[in-house]
């Protein structure tokens, strides 16, 4: 086991294509972990999606040597953190592992929401940072703008600035000497209890679950029975080790180190992000600080196209739960749509990510519906209901109030921007709070906003409108009241669940308006008129009507040719098999699809 | 005194009787494609061989030998109730050629002395003799192929008439003796007016027709008509068509005239019996370039290529493309999809009790669109005939 003095354990914080990964590989590089020739392009970023969207959804953690120009060697633990605003919780647990961050920042690019969020947590956390401009290399860089950028920031000189270009390697000698230098050994007592913080896990199909932990206090051994105290459960320690980047089995891990523990336990919704684990005859009691459930914060239905792929989605889904616990799921059934799952989400960008995952890794054909958030309902009846689906929401009549959550949003935007980023967040029901300038040219920005709003297409339109120069950020923030109503969609008469939303008084107007002419464009004319209506309650906010078809024969019959005849009719029949049926209304699955994609 | 004593006349059956149309099953019928046209018409898919293609008189002489070799290769079967020459334009064959088709037909299966005698006939080939002549050759029933009485109209068909030769042309045939006489009318062409189709049917109606058939303008595949609609030209409208088909059912039995099939219209006692045959799913020969038949339970068709058909009788071959066996299932649905053509509807048997018992069935009653009246299954709203018969077909198979 390492002297504690000679740990360093650290996070790289960048926003997405600000060189975290490369800058990740050329620290390994550097330090003799890997060699140049059998380096993959990006080490930490397993998953074929992560690398190509260019984010990191499971943390990892890789233990090199390196040898100072003090002479001496020191454990580095580089502990890689998910990139993404979704995840920020596991993000404050990959960095509550850490002494240490290096915040990267890309030479052109400057300062990004994303980034600065981050950072913000980092400096939360009490990590100590050091600021590195990257990309010096490029033709567009402008090292001393972004110091000055982070200078802003984070105080300090612009000496502190480690100006480093990854691609080329220049500068990666002094940011190590600086990792050494400047950042904090960890403080562990090896004589007290074992405590060890989870702060990331994934399910092998051959070892089963694979925790990762970072030891704060005592000592781990293979052998050991173990506690895991938010989960309480019990499990021995069956392997202890490393990653360096390849797995090393250590048989032990001791105060201040980071390594991998596996227990033989099979379930991964027992080993959640931020609990801690000791011995299991520890009678102390003294769990680590910050253990949160994790909370989906978006909701949507998803149903298999072909009705028959109910039980391969199922089974898709309990796979990718395997090593996504904040995935939650439950069967729904929709009469537009069949049977499906109403699925819950830490953010959208989790939520695309696990559509794809079915779409590529299980080869399945979804249909989603709109995204919404959990909803609280306050009932006249004094009691208070979550509503994580519109169906649920009970009638106006029975309600006392709704809360919706918000969330605080952070923009970083050019200042030329600044009144279109306020116009939009106006429009999107949001509070303004503090503004700051990082720069003459670059302000932040910090709102209050419905998180509906956000998930509906804020960030399109915020990207749309400052010509993608924008970045955002956001936390989850309270519950407040608001005006909410649910607004129906009725075909014929009935309401199609899979058309129902729950939406600001203001907005249900323009949302009916556009549901039902979108869907008189999409229904096929029947044999009778369809009045499309959108509904609150029992009150038409707005109205179409699909004319009855009327013409819907071929005048001949080709000359006698009635093999072709019935032929070219069974072929059209086969189209009519396809149509789900809404009451009397026949409508193609096509039109669901078509009218579920939001704003196009 | 005899007078006293003899039956009265009996007035003819409606077009429209069930009678009629259930009795027409049992009839034998014969069809004969004329392959020949002056020019194709931009909507047409019917097997059509062009001046251009060749079908000049030597052609047209090898096509009729290869006719009588085809009527010669049948069994015996007959005698024949309808005799139907089509095309194409029959009328570009002499009358003396078409005569001698009637000859052969009449000698190798008998045509019934009260048979029907049809050929259809473009206005612009017809004359006062031509009529006569064939009068003589025995054919009693023309089908005109007038359209429209709109010049423009006409023109964007690419007919090759004005209206003034449809007038002529209908009132010769009258006056030539042909018993029955036909204006075959298409509507909904893009570019004609609701004005325009109220005039042609205003005209087309003076002119005291026996039968009226009367269809809208329908795109085929392969067409100059389907090209130049992709290419962005205005398709034909079902709304429009969808109007234009009811100003004509409205005002037809102001001029004697009973909508007896989605688009057909008689006097009675002019009804069409090869029609009538066709939709009771009666039994028919077909001779010539790409003709279907239906004999013994197997629908087949004819070779499309002329070379190719007159190579295969040369060989004494029957000129055929392919067939199709029809199964128990095939046979009771085609009954049915035909007979719903018919105002008269159809007994409902197997599948119509089953539509009917059906949600899809149960749909198109709530819909007014289809009613068991008198046990008879029939279309009330026949613009949506093919919208029933694909109900028909997707009804679950079961033993039927």
């Amino acid at each position: 086991m390492t002297d504690p003095a000679r740990i360093r354990n650290f996070s790289i914080i960048a926003h997405i294509d600000h060189g975290k990964s490369t800058l990740a590989d050329r620290l390994l590089e550097r330090t003799g972990a890997i060699s140049e020739r059998d380096m993959r392009a990006q080490v930490l970023d397993e998953m074929d999606l992560e690398r190509e969207r260019g984010i990191t959804i499971k943390a990892n953690a890789v233990r090199v040597d390196y040898e100072a120009a003090d002479g001496d060697t020191y454990q580095l633990n580089l502990i890689d953190t998910p990139g993404h605003v979704d995840f920020s919780y596991e993000v404050s647990r990959s960095l509550e592992a850490c002494e240490g961050a290096l915040l990267v920042v890309d030479a052109s690019q400057g300062v990004e929401a994303q980034t600065l969020a981050n950072a913000y947590l980092a400096i939360e956390e009490d990590l100590e940072i050091i600021p590195v401009v990257n990309k010096i290399d490029l033709p567009g860089a402008d090292p001393d703008r972004v110091a000055a950028e982070l200078v802003g920031i984070l105080g300090g000189s612009p000496d502190e600035v480690v100006r480093v270009s990854a691609k080329t390697g220049e500068g990666i000698d002094a940011l190590l000497e600086n990792i050494v230098a400047r950042l904090p050994a960890p403080e562990g007592d090896p004589g007290r209890q074992l405590r060890a913080l989870v702060f990331d896990s994934f399910y092998d199909t051959f070892r089963g679950v694979v925790t990762y932990v970072r030891v704060v206090d005592g000592r781990m051994h293979e052998g050991d029975r173990l506690r895991f105290m938010a989960a309480e459960i019990e499990a021995s320690a069956a392997e202890v080790g490393v990653r360096r980047p390849a797995p090393q089995r250590l048989g032990r891990l001791g105060p201040g180190e980071v390594g991998w523990l596996i227990t033989g336990i099979k379930d991964i919704d027992l080993i959640r992000v931020g609990d801690t684990v000791t011995h299991a005859d520890d009678a102390s009691g003294d769990a680590l600080p910050g253990y949160a459930e994790p909370k989906p914060m978006v909701f949507s239905g998803l149903f298999p196209t072909d009705g028959d792929d109910f039980e391969r989605l199922r089974d898709a889904l309990d796979k990718l739960r395997l090593n996504d616990s904040s995935l939650t799921f439950q069967p729904e059934t929709s009469r537009a749509l069949g049977f499906g799952f109403r699925c819950g989400f830490l953010g959208m960008l989790h939520m695309e990510i696990v559509r794809e995952r079915l779409e590529r890794e299980y080869d399945l054909e979804l249909v989603s519906t709109a995204p919404s958030v959990a909803y609280l309902a306050n009932l006249v009846d004094g009691s208070r209901m979550a509503v994580r689906s519109p169906q649920d929401l009970p009638e106006p009549n029975k309600i006392a109030t709704i809360e919706e959550p918000y969330v605080k949003v952070m923009v970083i935007t050019p200042s030329e921007y600044i009144g279109t980023v306020m116009e939009l967040v106006q429009q999107k029901r949001g509070e303004m709070g503090d503004m700051t300038y990082l720069s003459p040219e670059r302000a932040e920005i910090h709102y209050r906003v419905p998180l509906a709003e956000i998930v509906f297409d804020f960030f399109d339109q915020l990207k749309s409108r400052t010509r993608g120069y924008a970045s955002l950020d956001y936390e989850p923030d309270e519950y407040r009241a608001s005006d909410l109503v649910r607004v129906n969609v009725l075909l014929n008469g009935i309401p199609v669940d899979a058309f129902s939303t729950i939406v600001h008084r203001d907005k249900a107007y323009g949302y009916g308006k556009a549901m039902v002419e979108r869907l008189r464009g999409l229904i096929p004319r029947q044999l009778f008129d369809v009045p499309i209506q959108a509904a609150i309650g029992t009150r038409i906010i707005a109205r179409e009507t699909v004319k009855a078809k009327r013409k819907d024969v071929t005048a001949k019959c080709y000359g006698g040719d009635i093999t072709r005849k019935r032929k070219l009719l069974e072929r059209q029949k086969e189209g009519k098999r396809r149509m789900k049926m809404v009451g009397q209304v026949e409508v193609p699955q096509e039109a669901f699809v078509a009218a579920l994609k939001l704003e196009q | 005194m005899d007078g006293m004593s003899g039956s009265p006349p009996t007035a003819p059956e409606s077009p429209d009787s069930a009678l009629l149309a259930d009795r027409a099953a049992a009839s034998r019928s014969v069809y004969v494609h004329i392959p020949f046209c002056a020019r194709r018409c931009p909507y047409c898919d019917f097997t059509v061989v062009t001046q251009e293609e060749g079908g000049d008189e030597r052609v047209a002489d090898r096509y009729l030998t290869a006719l009588h070799s085809e009527f010669a290769m049948e069994d015996r079967w007959g005698p024949l109730d309808a005799v139907n020459l089509g095309g194409g334009t029959p009328t570009r064959l002499t009358p003396a050629a078409l005569g001698s088709i009637l000859t052969a037909l009449d000698r190798r299966f008998g045509v019934a002395a009260s048979a029907e005698i049809s050929i259809e006939a473009n206005p612009e080939d017809w004359s006062d003799a031509s009529a006569a002549a064939l009068v003589a050759a025995g054919f009693n029933r023309v089908s005109f192929g007038v359209q429209s009485f709109d010049p423009a109209v006409l023109s964007s068909l690419g007919r090759l008439h004005n209206p003034a030769q449809a007038t002529a042309a209908v009132r010769s045939s009258r006056s030539q003796g042909f018993a029955s006489v036909n204006i075959d009318l298409i509507f909904g062409t893009p570019g004609e007016s609701m004005g325009s189709w109220q005039a042609t049917v205003d005209r087309a109606l003076a002119l005291q027709p026996d039968h009226v058939s009367a269809y809208g303008l329908t795109v085929e595949l392969g067409t100059a008509l389907s090209r130049s609609i992709r290419a962005g030209a205005p398709p034909p409208d079902p709304d429009d068509q969808a109007d234009k088909y009811e100003y004509l059912a409205s005002i037809a039995p102001e001029a004697g005239l009973v909508r007896y099939e989605i688009s057909n219209y008689a006097v009675p006692g002019h009804h069409c019996r090869y029609n009538l045959s066709t939709w009771a799913a009666g039994e028919y020969f077909g001779f010539g370039l790409g003709a279907h038949d239906h004999r013994d339970g197997v629908r087949s068709r004819g070779l499309r290529r002329l070379d190719a058909y007159l190579a295969a009788v040369g060989r004494g071959d029957r000129p055929r493309a392919g067939s199709e066996r029809l199964t128990a299932e095939r046979i009771e649905a085609d009954r049915l999809m035909l007979g719903l053509r018919r105002v008269a509807g159809v007994v409902p048997g197997t599948l119509g009790s089953r539509l009917l018992q059906s949600p899809e069935g149960e749909r198109l009653v709530a819909a007014g669109v289809v009613r068991l009246e008198d046990g008879r299954l029939v279309v009330l709203r026949p613009l949506l005939t093919d919208e029933v018969n694909r109900s028909v077909l997707s009804l679950p198979s079961g033993d039927c």
